[in-house]
């Protein structure tokens, strides 16, 4: 079915090549530029066309964002990657991560919750219906679980909505909830009926059942 | 690719935007520090001692900060325990969420097309593909990790691991036992 069996690798490497191991700190020392978030990140590898995301590794996906998104930000030109050097001037950064900054940057994350003071609008239990909608942008309602009756199993903090953040449009925090459906309900006959799939959906993607 | 991450490197180095001694100490922090023995350090705190793994259902961010494993894709933890009745699988459909403060960086597979497109569709076509097979009776329950919380799988602990102190349950707890492809190891 679709892409096939799953191939899970015994005692696998964290790293396959040793490209692998520059392409991850790269990515995420270039992050440390502070020129874009995660949600503009996860939007440009998801931007890539399908063609090329579905044959690629996934730092191979990495590395074809982070020139998308070096380029959009003005740190990086087609001049200098075709020279494989540095040939155009870059935007100035925000700052630049250095190695004495690594551990304590990496241990503290990037925390996305930003408490709401505006009550929740659904409650625990309370069944939902998620939109059906077709964004031309960012969005982190799968396509499967749009349509779809479930059930409010948590109610949690505000979380900053990616919908509007990936595209440099704020932070726009909304109510963030667990959301569990039915097999049935996701897949319909012939779905395996031990199943249920839940995902974190932000409020503006559900509506009252 | 080599070629291509190597120029890279070379450009945003030479315009001064990134530190070579930075991506070695990332690259050092995810291959010697950051892994899945972090993981099973809590699942074996989490066993052994009933007040922690309260903590855990109810706060699992901060009972995790406790034993030392914080940051980043860690930041917002919940930790999901298997029972006899349910079984906890985890899964980002929508790209490679994993909750790299207490399992590392995730693996090939995790990231792949096969396993994103059906863990949600056919959790036990996939669970047999890393030989597991589940009874037909278990309720199987998919965590699409679709925002910034991070899951943890608290596996059920093994028979015969009544006598066992944390560092030797912490050995029986597998990468896989904490995304629910695997079960925790029963003891020798």
């Amino acid at each position: 079915m679709g892409f096939g069996p799953v191939a899970p690798e015994q005692d696998e490497p964290y790293f396959h090549a040793e490209w692998e191991k520059r392409a991850l700190g790269v990515t995420l020392a270039a992050g440390g530029l502070g020129a874009w978030n995660i949600d503009e990140s996860r939007h440009a590898r998801e931007s890539l066309h399908p063609a090329i995301y579905y044959s690629s590794s996934y730092y191979e996906i990495w590395i074809r964002a982070l020139e998308v998104l070096l380029k959009r930000h003005g740190f990086l030109s087609d001049a200098d990657l075709a020279a494989g050097k540095a040939v155009d001037g870059a935007a100035t950064p925000k700052r630049v991560l250095k190695a004495e900054a690594v551990a304590a940057v990496l241990a503290r994350g990037g925390p996305c919750d930003r408490p709401l003071a505006a009550p929740a609008r659904f409650r625990e239990g309370e069944r939902v219906r998620t939109k059906t909608f077709n964004p031309t942008g960012h969005t982190r309602l799968p396509r499967y679980a749009r349509g779809k009756l479930g059930t409010v199993e948590a109610v949690h903090d505000g979380f900053v909505f990616p919908d509007s953040n990936a595209h440099g449009e704020g932070e726009n925090p909304q109510r963030l909830y667990t959301v569990v459906f039915d097999g049935s309900e996701v897949w319909g006959e012939g779905a395996d009926p031990t199943l249920s799939v839940s995902i974190d959906a932000w409020e503006s993607y559900l509506e009252p059942a | 690719m080599a070629a291509r991450v190597r120029a890279l490197e070379a450009i945003l180095t030479q315009k001064g935007l990134i530190d070579p001694a930075a991506i070695d100490a990332i690259v050092e922090t995810y291959e010697t520090k950051v892994g899945p023995r972090n993981g099973a350090k809590v699942v074996a705190k989490a066993w052994s001692d009933a007040a922690y793994a309260d903590w855990l259902k109810r706060d699992a961010t901060a009972a995790i900060a406790s034993l030392g494993f914080t940051g980043r894709q860690g930041e917002h933890m919940q930790a999901v325990f298997n029972t006899p009745e349910t079984h906890n699988l985890v899964v980002c459909t929508l790209c490679s969420c994993y909750p790299w403060s207490v399992l590392g960086l995730p693996p090939v597979w995790y990231k792949a097309p096969p396993y994103r497109s059906r863990a949600v569709i056919d959790p036990r076509g996939v669970l047999e593909e890393f030989g597991l097979t589940l009874s037909a009776e278990t309720k199987i329950r998919v965590w699409d990790s679709t925002a910034e919380l991070r899951y943890l799988v608290v596996p059920m602990r093994p028979e015969g691991s009544e006598k066992l102190d944390e560092a030797a349950l912490a050995d029986l707890v597998s990468r896989d036992s904490m995304i629910g492809t695997g079960l925790a190891r029963v003891p020798a």
